[in-house]
């Protein structure tokens, strides 16, 4: 076979002058926005450490929903898993990618595949194992898209661009994983006895993370008084109205549980995780931590 | 030929029906001496194709004797599927897909069935068909089925 006709050739190719492909793909093209300068009363950092959370709320949940890859119970449920996936990690790769052009890191693959678990921003909730159970999967997706969705509707009036974008994007992409959720949940919660009983052990298994959600972070606080981030405690309404409407139709309860406390104030936000994370980047990292930089 | 004409007529990689100009991504194309700029916007936030395009472009202008091409992503505003242009959509219909509707527009509300709206097959044009997944083989694709003529086809969701 010539030079030419090499089909890796070609896919190297797709990747402009880095030529590379997989982790380490054409990074800083990922947007024009994220160059855009620092909206004004905003501090850089702090900036970047929300775009973080953000980012790696997408990029812990989008993975964990990868692994239903070949795990599903249809062939059509693994596919609505995946590209609910790929449009999270699509919201990771640009979040990251500004966090990294804000001076966070190198660039969005240093910000995914270099940091542990201790440096990771996200919610406790994006990052539980879904153990293989369809019912904590779709759980965890109706409180989650719920939540994303409120938080995105707010930042569509965000002062910085890069957050804007995203969340004009992400508004559309999350509801339809809000409705998706919301089906499954009337099915299985309203279904045979054995998918009622697994739907309603799913949520109480899920339910002590819910609060984590409404926590407002020092960094949040700040940013939100120059209208930057959006405040987290005031989703709450939200969630509770789509949990509100979708439970008892599906003849499930809603939980009372107690939240899982902080560790002296931190949680996810401040690098505070549950073990499930270590294990979960254990996994995503191994490739790229152990050839870095590689290109084929 | 301009660059706006080639880079126009380059087709969607997961869709090759369309061509970008079709699909509404393709946002600018300048030329300011040997230098031109394409911007293009990816359709969802994830687009796996997006890298493809950007190699497409770059390869057919630099076959038409564009070698100085830079292919900028922009993500504001947001890509709608009312973006396609009507050549688009009778192209979709005529490789078995059913284009889509409007956009949906002001309050996003929970929807717990199916939307009503009369997706037509695009294989024997009954208005009587059903969705079997919310989710296709693509980001913008969900599956459908005809209850006339029986046969399963795509539908290009609204966004």
């Amino acid at each position: 076979m010539s030079h030419d006709d090499s089909a890796y050739e070609h896919l190297a190719d797709a990747h402009d002058e880095h030529g590379q492909w997989a982790f380490g793909t054409g990074i800083e093209d990922v947007a024009l926005e994220i160059a855009a300068p620092v909206p004004d009363g905003a501090d850089g950092a702090d900036l970047a450490e929300y775009c973080l959370m953000l980012g790696d709320d997408a990029l812990a949940y989008g993975h964990r929903l990868s692994e239903w890859v070949a795990n599903a119970p249809e062939l059509e449920e693994e596919v609505a898993l995946a590209n609910t996936a790929l449009d999270l990690i699509g919201q990771a790769r640009v979040l990251l990618s500004r966090a990294a052009h804000l001076g966070a890191g190198e660039d969005e693959d240093d910000l995914a595949y270099q940091r542990s678990e201790g440096q990771y921003r996200n919610v406790a909730l994006a990052e539980l194992t879904d153990g293989g159970d369809f019912g904590h999967a779709i759980a965890r997706m109706l409180i989650f898209s719920s939540w994303r969705l409120a938080l995105l509707q707010r930042l569509v009036d965000s002062t910085d661009p890069v957050l804007a974008a995203v969340a004009a994007k992400g508004v559309k992409e999350v509801a339809y994983h809000r409705d998706y959720a919301a089906r499954w949940t009337l099915r299985l919660g309203d279904g045979t006895d054995e998918s009622h009983a697994r739907m309603q052990a799913a949520l109480e298994t899920v339910w002590p993370y819910v609060e984590e959600l409404y926590r407002v972070s020092d960094v949040e606080k700040r940013l939100i008084e120059v209208k930057v981030a959006a405040d987290p405690a005031t989703t709450r309404a939200e969630v509770d109205i789509v949990l509100d409407e979708v439970l008892p139709l599906a003849t499930l309860t809603r939980p009372d549980r107690p939240a899982v406390g902080t560790i002296g104030g931190r949680g996810g936000r401040q690098g505070v995780h549950t073990e499930q994370l270590g294990h979960m980047l254990a996994e995503m990292q191994s490739l790229a931590r152990q050839h870095p930089g590689a290109k084929w | 030929m301009s660059a706006r004409e080639i880079a126009g007529a380059v087709l969607d990689p997961e869709m090759p029906m369309l061509t970008l100009a079709d699909l509404g991504v393709l946002r600018d194309v300048t030329e300011d001496g040997e230098h031109v700029t394409v911007t293009i916007t990816p359709t969802y936030s994830g687009c796996p194709a997006v890298a493809e395009m950007r190699a497409d472009l770059r390869r057919t202008l630099a076959e038409a004797g564009y070698r100085d091409v830079e292919v900028r992503t922009v993500l504001s505003p947001a890509w709608s599927t009312d973006w396609i242009t009507d050549a688009g959509r009778r192209a979709l219909a005529e490789h078995g897909i059913a284009p889509p509707g409007a956009a949906p527009s002001g309050p996003i509300t929970l929807t717990l069935a199916s939307p009503s709206t009369v997706v037509r097959c695009p294989n024997c044009g009954s208005p009587t068909t059903e969705e079997t997944s919310r989710f296709g083989p693509t980001a913008c694709t969900a599956l459908r089925r005809c209850t006339s003529c029986r046969e399963p086809f795509e539908h290009m969701k609204e966004l």
